[in-house]
């Protein structure tokens, strides 16, 4: 056995060039995959398995079979999330993807200030979202604090209960999250219009075809990937919205009676809150099958193109 | 002679040398969340405990107070743990459950020294025979109001009684013509420090009690929860005194000089000492018409880490009980401002007579200690009790018994 080790050892093992390329390669692209696996996809697959179990991070977990998943359809509180958290997305991406393209096509045609007003747009996506929601939930304050009740009272007309209404909200929190996120949105439609090859407006014009058709028949079948790509990214990011929500009401997170709380912050609570690991990975499971279901979606759409 | 000194002061020399050597290089670690003066008092505190036990070295880690418990379990899990930590009083169940503390040794902690010499609120850190936890300081709830605002309003004394501070609020109370609070007499705000205020005082003041003695069963549910809750949110529905969410929450708009009172604990004096425009005064919490009076007071207690042994262990203990003295008591009243935990270092004359700490002390005579099982989510409940009485126009007869039904489910996780 020595023997053949120090002969194996003395033999350095020869390699072509191309194999000595893709190991150097492989070597390279393992890191990501590592890191990826045990950052991601093994916390990833490890929730199934905690989703099965009643873990409070103390004892070890105990296995119950599908027990979470029962109290967590059977809990009203759950399916009131459910309800906010695809209210966020149902009502907050049309709204947004209307807005962000209706801004796009018009800052696209004008030259005075531009670059500036574009600025202006995209300024929200890079401030902190906690630092704008807090900004927010003091303008929804009510008078003599509230900006906006201050100017409705100056006004003559009654407060408003913003953040303290079960009905008004949940609506109130998505305007500053859908603010937030406009400058992205306009950055991308804006790129998505200008690669539109002026060729076909031309020929158009020559044809002597309107302003509207040619929004309906040239530009939005066009911006079709654009559009896809927006819709999807924009709904996942209403169905993991979270910062505004937890911000504009930590008084009372995800209040009042639990009317604008979505998935991710129903989780954190769980989670970090009640220490109930087990049940938490039982809606981050949930959460898992809608984010991945809206995915495939995408690439389905993406694909009968 | 001579000699006999020399050989007394070599004598000396050597039991020194051999105390040091036989102590040398015990290094503790004391864990607690990030508070500046909690820290800056810890900080005085090892240096005085060093001091006077040279060898034994405490070193102080601290974390912010969102991430302190998960921290601690973690640390646990990986048998990484504090050797003397500091903990709600709350969280004695989930790490006394997860081997985070061990009890207590009796020989330097007797439980009949325990029960004798300190509040009796500290029963809440025992589990079967034993205790997990002694704390250095304790916190009670009071009565803040505003000075400026009760004389602008010709009232002298802050009010003794729950109708008088009905009455007293309603005087204080100032709305624009549009019928915006730009003044109100009294906060409200369940999320603050009124939940524990509703549960410990207004329902045995009403003649009930919040919960069956071990705090397992949920008793509220009654004509005087009702009558409790009832009392309670006709401040907002009945009296219009004020309102939850006002310069959004409580303690603002005391600070910002818009609220007549509020209920707070001591904790919150730090922060309102800085208050420089108005002066404020702190009264016990009012009477019943019967004169009868609670109070809630909770605790950070000190607990020994279930990693410590040997050596370690031993400095641990001398750590504890130093923590636990009636000097290191005074020094954490001065620096923090949390009341001692000794009645015998909390209830000096001085501190009687002080007009601040007074009423948080006699509070402390007779206030209830709740024990929590998942203290988060009980206040949720509370809160939206008042809530849907608030907000949903729900009535108070239902609305408690849907918040009974709600913490009692809870309460079940845990039996």
């Amino acid at each position: 056995m020595a023997f053949d080790d120090t002969t194996r050892a003395a033999r350095a093992p020869r390699l072509s060039m191309r194999t000595r390329r893709a190991l150097w390669v492989w070597a390279f692209l393992a890191l990501p995959v590592l890191f990826y696996g045990v950052i991601r996809f093994y916390p990833t697959l490890d929730a199934f398995r905690l989703s099965l179990t009643n873990w409070n991070l103390m004892s070890p977990p105990k296995f119950i079979g599908l027990q979470n998943y029962r109290e967590m359809f059977a809990s009203p509180d759950f399916w009131q999330v459910f309800r906010n958290t695809f209210a966020y997305l149902v009502i907050g991406t049309p709204i947004s993807l209307v807005l962000s393209f209706t801004v796009a096509y018009f800052l696209d045609r004008i030259r005075f200030g531009h670059a500036f007003l574009r600025a202006l747009y995209f300024l929200p996506y890079i401030t902190t979202a906690s630092a704008m929601a807090w900004v927010w939930r003091w303008f929804y304050q009510p008078a003599p604090t509230g900006v906006i009740n201050s100017v409705l009272g100056a006004l003559g007309i009654g407060g408003m209960e913003f953040l303290r209404s079960t009905t008004w909200a949940l609506p109130s929190i998505m305007v500053t999250a859908i603010w937030a996120g406009l400058g992205f949105q306009v950055i991308i439609f804006m790129a998505g219009l200008r690669s539109i090859p002026q060729t076909y407006y031309e020929a158009a014009r020559i044809d002597g075809v309107g302003d509207w058709a040619i929004l309906r028949k040239i530009t939005l079948p066009l911006l079709k990937p654009t559009t896809v790509f927006l819709v999807v990214f924009s709904s996942i990011g209403f169905l993991r919205i979270f910062d505004q929500v937890y911000n504009m009401t930590t008084n009372d997170p995800g209040g009042p009676l639990g009317t604008t709380k979505p998935l991710v912050l129903m989780i954190y609570q769980t989670a970090f809150n009640s220490y109930q690991m087990g049940a938490a990975a039982a809606q981050t499971v949930v959460l898992f099958t809608i984010l991945l279901l809206i995915s495939l979606l995408q690439l389905w759409i993406l694909r009968t193109r | 002679m001579k000699s006999s000194l020399i050989r007394a002061g070599l004598l000396a020399g050597v039991a020194m040398f051999g105390a040091n050597a036989a102590a040398a290089d015990v290094e503790i670690e004391y864990w607690q969340y990030i508070y500046e003066t909690r820290v800056n008092a810890m900080d005085q505190l090892i240096e005085k405990f060093e001091e006077q036990n040279p060898g034994i070295t405490v070193k102080q880690v601290t974390f912010p107070y969102a991430d302190y418990q998960t921290r601690v379990i973690a640390a646990n899990m990986a048998g990484k743990g504090p050797d003397v930590l500091q903990l709600f009083y709350g969280w004695t169940d989930n790490f006394v459950n997860g081997g985070v503390l061990q009890p207590l040794p009796k020989d330097a902690f007797p439980d009949e020294m325990i029960e004798t010499e300190f509040f009796p609120i500290v029963g809440a850190m025992k589990r079967g025979d034993d205790y997990y936890g002694l704390p250095t300081a304790v916190r009670s709830l009071a009565l803040f109001y505003n000075k400026a605002l009760f004389e602008k309003a010709g009232i002298e004394n802050p009010p003794a009684t729950l109708d008088e501070l009905v009455e007293t609020a309603k005087a204080l109370t100032e709305t624009d013509a549009g019928g915006n609070y730009t003044t109100v007499g009294m906060t409200v705000e369940m999320g603050g420090q009124d939940h524990q205020w509703w549960r410990e005082v207004l329902v045995r003041q009403f003649g009930g009690a919040p919960y069956s003695d071990d705090y397992s069963e949920v008793t509220y549910d009654d004509a005087a929860g009702i009558a409790a809750t009832k009392w309670y949110t006709e401040l907002t529905t009945e009296h219009k005194v004020g309102a939850t969410g006002f310069m959004d929450e409580g303690q603002a708009a005391f600070r910002a000089g818009r609220a007549g009172m509020t209920i707070d604990g001591t904790f919150r004096l730090g922060s309102f000492s800085t208050i420089e425009d108005f002066e404020w005064g702190v009264a016990e919490l009012p009477a019943n018409a019967d004169g009868l009076r609670s109070n809630y007071a909770s605790y950070f207690a000190n607990g020994l880490g279930a990693g410590a042994e040997g050596e370690e262990l031993e400095a641990a203990e001398k750590f504890l009980t130093y923590l636990t003295s009636p000097e290191a008591m005074q020094l954490w009243l001065e620096v923090v401002g949390e009341l001692p935990a000794r009645p015998e270092a909390a209830l000096t004359e001085a501190n009687l007579a002080d007009p601040v700490y007074g009423p948080f002390l006699a509070g402390l005579e007779y206030a209830h200690t709740t024990t929590f099982f998942d203290e988060q989510a009980q206040r949720q409940v509370t809160m939206d009790m008042a809530n849907r009485v608030f907000l949903q126009g729900q009535s108070v007869e239902d609305s408690v018994a849907e918040a009974a039904a709600d913490e009692q489910a809870i309460l079940d996780r845990f039996q």
